[in-house]
C-alpha cells in the first residue's frame, strides 16, 4: 500500500471502512445463511431427515428437477439461436429485440404469472377452448414451465449476446469457406468458443429456474404433492407454522445455491477469458 | 460490425451479383429467436394491455380510486426506491472495499455478494424473518429499543436491500478494476488531496454505472414478491406490497383489478426508469 496520503485512505480509516464491510455483509448476508442451517436442524437431525423424507418434500423435489428439466434446455437453445443471429448478422430493429429479449428482467414475478392465468386461466382468452379440450394449463405443469420460462427467458441469451458479438464472426466465414457447412461449423467452431459461457448461462438460468417463486405461486395453485415446487412447500410450512420443517426443505434450495456460487466462482477464475466481460448477471 | 466490413471489402474483386452472406442459418435463428419471443413474452403482455383496456372508464376510476391500491403502489414504489438508495451506498462501500484494499476473507467477502441474487426469494423470505421477527435472533434485541423490523415497512426495506445489493455492487466493481489508478496519480502530483481525489477523479467516472446499479435495484426491488411476504406480515394499508395485492385480487378472481394493478406497476416503473436513464445520459455527458 502506498504511504502517499493523497493515494490512499490512513490505516485507521481502510480499517473502519473494511470493518463496517464486514459488518454489513455479516448482517445482511451471511446471517441468513446461518439461520437457515440452525432453524433447520433445530428438532435434530431426524425431524431434518424426515422432513425431506416426507412424501410431499419428495414430490416437490420431483417437481421442481423436472419443471427444470424442461425450461432450462428450452431457454438455452433460444439463448444460443438470439445471440447467433443478433450478432451474426446485421439488421434492422436489432436493439428493439435485444431490448425485449431483456423485457422479462423488468416484469414483476406475480406479474409474469397473472399474464398466462390472463391467456390460460378459467377465465382467460383461451380457457373456455381448454376446458373444453380438457386441457388444464394453469394449476398444472404446463403453466408452471411457461411462468419459469418467461421468467428465466434472458439468462442465456444475455451471457452470449456479448461474448460472441466480442468474438465475431471470422473463425466461423473461415469455416464456411474451407467449405464446412452449418451445422459442422456450428458444432466444431461456435460451440467450442462458447462453452463456458454457455453453462455458466445455463448455470444462473437454472438456479432461477428451480427457485423461482412469485410466478410460480400465482399459476401453481398449490396443490400439495401435485402442483407445489420446492419453493412453494417451503411457504406452505411456513404458513403452517411447521418452522423447522419449512427450513429442512429451504436449506436444499440453499445448498443449490451455494453449489451454484461455487461452479460460477470456478467458472470466473478458471475460465473467466471465455467468459463476456460485460456479462455477469 | 463486421458484416460492414466484409461488403466494404470482399475477399474477391467486387462481383456485380448480390453480395450473399457466407454464414448460413439467417432464417432459422431469427426466425426462431422472433417465435419464442412472441410466445413465451409479447404475446402473454399483449393480453395484459388489451384485459387492461376493457376495463373501461369506470373500472379505471374505481382502481384508481381505491385507497388500499393507491396504499400498496406508494409502499411498493418508496420502500424500492428507498432500498435501492441504501443498496447503492452500501453497494459502492463494498465494492470500494473489495477492489482497493487486500485483508484476509476478502475472496470469501467477494463470494457472498452473489448470494442474494443465488438464494431462491423464498428461502431469503422465512430467513430474514426468523432474523428479525420479535421473537427473532436480531428482532427481539431490536423491539425493546422501538425499532420494528418485520410487520412494517422497515423489514420491506430490509429485504429489498437485501435482493438488490449484487446488482449495485456488480455495476460498479469492474469499473472501479479498471479506473486507471494512473489518473489518481496524475492528480496528487498535482497537488490534490485525497478527498478532492475522490470527489473529482474517481466518482465522476462512476456515478453512471451507480445509476445503472440503482436502476437494476429498484427495477427489482418493485416486483419482488417471494422475499418481501414473509417479512411484511402484508397487512391492508400498513405493510401490503402491490405485488401482493395482485396474488390477492387473483386469488379472489377479480382478474380485472389484478389486471389493473398490474399495468399500473408497470406504468409507473417504465416512466421512473426512463427518468433514471435520463439522469444517467445527463450525468454521462
Amino acid at each position: 500500500m502506498s504511504a502517499d496520503p493523497a493515494l490512499a485512505e490512513p490505516a485507521w480509516l481502510r480499517r473502519l471502512l473494511i470493518a463496517l464491510v464486514v459488518v454489513a455483509m455479516g448482517l445482511l448476508v451471511a446471517l441468513p445463511l446461518a439461520v437457515v442451517i440452525v432453524e433447520s436442524l433445530a428438532q435434530g437431525w431426524q425431524a431434518y431427515v424426515a422432513a425431506i423424507a416426507e412424501a410431499e418434500t419428495l414430490a416437490a423435489i420431483r417437481l421442481t428437477l423436472l419443471v427444470a428439466a424442461i425450461t432450462v434446455p428450452l431457454n438455452a437453445v433460444f439463448g444460443i439461436a438470439a445471440a447467433w443471429a443478433l450478432t451474426r448478422y446485421e439488421f434492422r430493429g436489432k436493439r428493439l429485440l435485444l431490448a425485449l429479449i431483456d423485457l422479462p428482467f423488468a416484469i414483476s414475478p406475480v406479474v409474469a404469472g397473472l399474464v398466462f392465468v390472463l391467456l390460460f386461466g378459467a377465465q382467460g382468452w383461451f380457457g373456455p377452448w381448454l376446458a373444453e379440450r380438457d386441457l388444464q394449463v394453469i394449476f398444472a405443469l404446463p403453466g408452471i414451465v411457461l411462468a419459469t420460462v418467461f421468467i428465466t427467458f434472458p439468462f442465456v441469451a444475455r451471457e452470449l449476446i456479448p461474448l460472441m458479438a466480442a468474438q465475431g464472426r471470422d473463425e466461423e466465414e473461415a469455416a464456411a469457406s474451407l467449405g464446412a457447412g452449418g451445422w459442422t461449423l456450428f458444432w466444431r467452431v461456435t460451440v467450442p468458443n462458447i462453452r463456458w459461457a454457455l453453462l455458466y448461462g445455463v448455470l444462473l438460468c437454472n438456479a432461477r429456474a428451480m427457485g423461482e417463486f412469485g410466478a410460480v405461486s400465482v399459476v401453481s395453485g398449490h396443490i400439495r404433492g401435485l402442483t407445489n415446487t420446492l419453493p412453494l412447500q417451503v411457504e406452505i410450512l411456513h404458513n403452517e407454522f411447521s418452522f423447522a420443517a419449512a427450513f429442512a426443505v429451504a436449506s436444499l434450495l440453499t445448498v443449490l445455491a451455494l453449489l451454484t456460487l461455487v461452479l460460477k466462482a470456478w467458472l470466473e477464475a478458471r475460465h473467466g477469458d471465455a467468459l463476456a466481460r460485460s456479462g455477469r448477471h | 460490425m463486421s458484416t460492414a466490413v466484409a461488403i466494404a471489402d470482399p475477399p474477391v474483386p467486387a462481383p456485380a451479383v448480390r453480395w450473399r452472406d457466407p454464414l448460413p442459418g439467417f432464417g432459422l435463428t431469427l426466425g426462431w429467436t422472433l417465435t419464442w419471443l412472441g410466445l413465451i413474452v409479447l404475446l402473454p403482455l399483449a393480453a395484459l394491455v388489451v384485459r387492461a383496456s376493457d376495463l373501461g372508464g369506470d373500472g379505471w376510476a374505481a382502481i384508481l380510486a381505491s385507497q388500499r391500491v393507491q396504499r400498496a403502489l406508494w409502499l411498493s414504489f418508496g420502500s424500492a426506491l428507498l432500498a435501492a438508495t441504501v443498496a447503492t451506498v452500501v453497494g459502492a462501500l463494498v465494492a470500494w472495499v473489495l477492489v482497493r484494499y487486500r485483508f484476509p476473507g476478502r475472496r470469501l467477502l467477494d463470494a457472498m455478494v452473489d448470494l442474494p441474487f443465488a438464494l431462491p426469494t423464498a428461502v431469503a423470505g422465512i430467513a430474514l424473518t426468523a432474523l428479525y421477527s420479535g421473537q427473532g435472533w436480531i428482532g427481539r434485541h431490536l423491539e425493546p429499543l422501538g425499532i420494528q423490523v418485520a410487520q412494517a415497512p422497515l423489514g420491506i426495506v430490509l429485504a429489498l436491500v437485501f435482493i438488490g445489493l449484487p446488482f449495485t455492487v456488480r455495476t460498479v466493481q469492474p469499473l472501479l478494476e479498471t479506473t486507471t489508478r494512473e489518473l489518481e496519480e496524475a492528480a496528487a502530483t498535482l497537488g490534490a488531496s485525497r478527498p478532492t481525489i475522490l470527489r473529482r477523479v474517481v466518482l465522476p467516472p462512476l456515478l453512471p454505472a451507480l445509476l445503472t446499479g440503482f436502476s437494476l435495484a429498484f427495477a427489482r426491488g418493485v416486483g419482488e414478491y417471494g422475499s418481501v411476504i414473509f417479512i411484511a406480515g402484508n397487512i391492508p394499508f400498513v405493510s401490503e406490497i402491490a405485488p401482493l395485492l395482485i396474488v390477492i385480487k387473483l386469488e379472489e378472481f377479480d382478474y380485472a383489478g389484478a389486471t389493473g394493478v398490474a399495468v399500473l406497476m408497470l406504468a409507473i416503473s417504465f416512466v421512473l426508469l426512463l427518468a433514471i436513464s435520463g439522469l444517467q445520459k445527463w450525468v454521462g455527458k
